[in-house]
């Protein structure tokens, strides 16, 4: 070695690793401030919104009356009363949507990942999914009306506004569960067969199991997306400020719905009564992203 | 128990694609036959077709006969369901049903069959582990998630899942290619075992384990690119490693190919 290092021309020789070059770092600089800077501009409206909601909306939501009482018999100036009513009308809707939906969804899912293939239905399908994805709440809302009210002579009712989610859940269960589906490796569902198991409960006991955690995130996150939207409420049911359980006919509120005719109400009441259903519904939406988190951490496929 | 296959003018087709020309042969029962060629020879191809996993993958299609003691898997009344519970079949890959346990894993066949009986599945579950040199390594943890195993118990754990439903026939498709030399081994004595009572086809790119496990050995070609896979010939392990009657496959087995 002695020689070696003796050698002078071996000590010409540069060494392999030198200083990280002055224009690299500044590269890197620039990069790092601006992947910073979009995350902090990302992140101040999400902030901001969430501070004005708490702030305004959490001392309402604190009084016990808030989660058991309606608006029945106040006046608009009066302080008092609670959504119990409009918690009622979201939940309701919300749950006979997904009633709905999920049967759909799934089984639409199913036939695209494990029997469409490549053939004209299965394309047709996936085509009118995407479409339907990107169809706007109040459109969805005016289809129903045309149909359910216009046509059918139906009346304006909790049912009415359900229908009108469920055309805006379907295709985001569709596309999750395809999405699930999809990643779930065809060697699970070889070796399903290969013992003998038929196709339809490879796919009942084999594929579905394996996907599910996936799957109801992805219900969780399309049930939270619906309870806020506000255009099927306001054109499929009038406002009550008292409690309807009548899921077929009569007015029912809804937390959009709340926030939407409080607006009228320019009293210290109304600006309350906004703020709090804000952050009822903030709150039951989080509540049910958890849900969704802790049931697929408890159903996800487990090695231990 | 175990029974003899018989493969007549078996043409094989993915959509247009001709895969393979043209095979006969015969696997005699209780007895391993090994698969051997150059990758895309259609090999596995072949050894799909035995249990009708084939036709699974789009557009495939069968031309042939295939005989399980004379009864040709492939007529129009026979459900391929059937013909894979009478013909197992161990993968490349591990794969493990990710949601269920050891246990479950194994007599996944049986209870997705209907059988409930939770005592008759115990008993399953412990003779197939047993069969599958796996019981010791395991038995203190059944219930686990079969997902936590090592690659070589998960492959011996597959084993296990196609014995317990008493299959005629175990198709292994390079049951060790992604094993160490350790597992490998596990599995290739369990061959010899499972030999008494099965009859097994065994595709593998390992030219010494064919040697070493076989009984035997079939050797595929590709004449070329885009060309139908063929079966160049079939004899004695022992024959075939040491005085092969084709050029091709002395070529193959010497390294001398392509």
């Amino acid at each position: 070695m002695s020689t070696n290092l003796a050698d002078p021309q071996r000590l010409a020789t540069p060494p392999t690793f030198q200083k990280v070059s002055t224009s690299r770092q500044i590269k890197n600089g620039l990069a790092t401030a601006l992947v910073w800077g979009a995350f902090l501009i990302a992140i101040i409206p999400l902030v901001w919104v969430l501070y004005t909601v708490i702030q305004r909306g959490f001392p309402v939501i604190l009084d016990g009356d808030w989660w058991q009482k309606s608006m029945s018999g106040l006046l608009s100036k009066q302080q008092g009363g609670g959504a119990y009513h409009a918690i009622y009308g979201t939940l309701v809707q919300g749950l006979i949507c997904a009633l709905i939906s999920v049967p759909i969804g799934i089984m639409t899912a199913i036939y695209l990942v494990e029997y469409g293939g490549r053939s004209k239905l299965a394309k047709a399908t996936t085509f009118m999914v995407d479409i339907l994805t990107g169809v706007p709440s109040i459109v969805a809302a005016l289809f129903v009306y045309t149909v359910w009210i216009t046509t059918f002579g139906l009346s304006r009712s909790a049912l009415a506004v359900s229908l009108a989610l469920v055309l805006l859940m379907v295709p985001v269960i569709v596309r999750t569960t395809e999405e699930m589906l999809k990643i779930v490796p065809d060697e699970l569902r070889e070796a399903s067969y290969a013992l003998g198991i038929p196709k339809w409960k490879t796919i009942a006991k084999i594929v579905i199991p394996t996907a599910l955690s996936g799957i109801l995130t992805g219900i969780m996150l399309a049930l939270a997306r619906v309870m806020g939207e506000t255009a099927p409420v306001l054109v499929l049911a009038a406002y009550a400020p008292f409690i309807n359980y009548n899921l077929f006919d009569g007015p029912m509120a809804s937390l959009p719905l709340m926030m939407v005719n409080e607006r009228n109400n320019p009293t210290a009441a109304g600006f309350d009564r906004i703020w709090g259903a804000a952050i009822t519904l903030v709150v039951l939406i989080t509540l049910f992203n958890l849900l969704a988190t802790v049931i697929s951490r408890a159903l996800a496929p487990k090695t231990k | 128990m175990a029974k003899r296959l018989d493969i007549k003018d078996l043409n094989l087709f993915y959509g247009k694609f001709h895969a393979v020309e043209n095979v006969s042969l015969a696997v005699p029962p209780k007895n391993v036959t090994a698969f051997i060629g150059p990758s895309g020879c259609g090999k596995s191809t072949v050894l799909r077709s035995l249990n009708r996993m084939h036709e699974v993958a789009p557009g495939a299609r069968v031309e042939g006969k295939v005989l399980l003691d004379g009864e040709d898997i492939y007529t129009s009344t026979v459900d391929p369901v059937e013909v894979r519970r009478t013909i197992g079949m161990v993968f490349q890959r591990p794969n493990p049903f990710p949601t269920m346990s050891i246990r479950d894993n194994v007599v996944a066949g049986l209870r997705l069959s209907g059988v409930k009986d939770k005592k008759k599945l115990d008993e399953v579950a412990e003779r197939s582990l047993r069969g599958a040199n796996l019981w010791n390594e395991v038995k203190d943890r059944l219930d686990k998630p079969g997902g936590g195993l090592s690659g070589g118990q998960q492959q011996r754990l597959c084993i296990a899942r196609a014995i317990a439903v008493q299959p005629d026939v175990l198709l292994m498709d390079e049951p060790c290619s992604a094993l160490d030399p350790i597992s490998t081994l596990a599995i290739e004595d369990l061959i010899t075992e499972l030999k008494k009572e099965y009859t097994i086809v065994i595709v593998t790119h390992n030219m010494q384990q064919a040697a070493r496990v076989s009984d035997q050995t079939a050797f595929f070609n590709l004449l070329g690119v885009g060309q139908p896979g063929q079966l160049i010939e079939v004899d004695d392990t022992e024959k075939i490693f040491s005085n092969p009657s084709q050029k091709a496959t002395e070529d193959y087995i010497s390294g001398r190919f392509g």
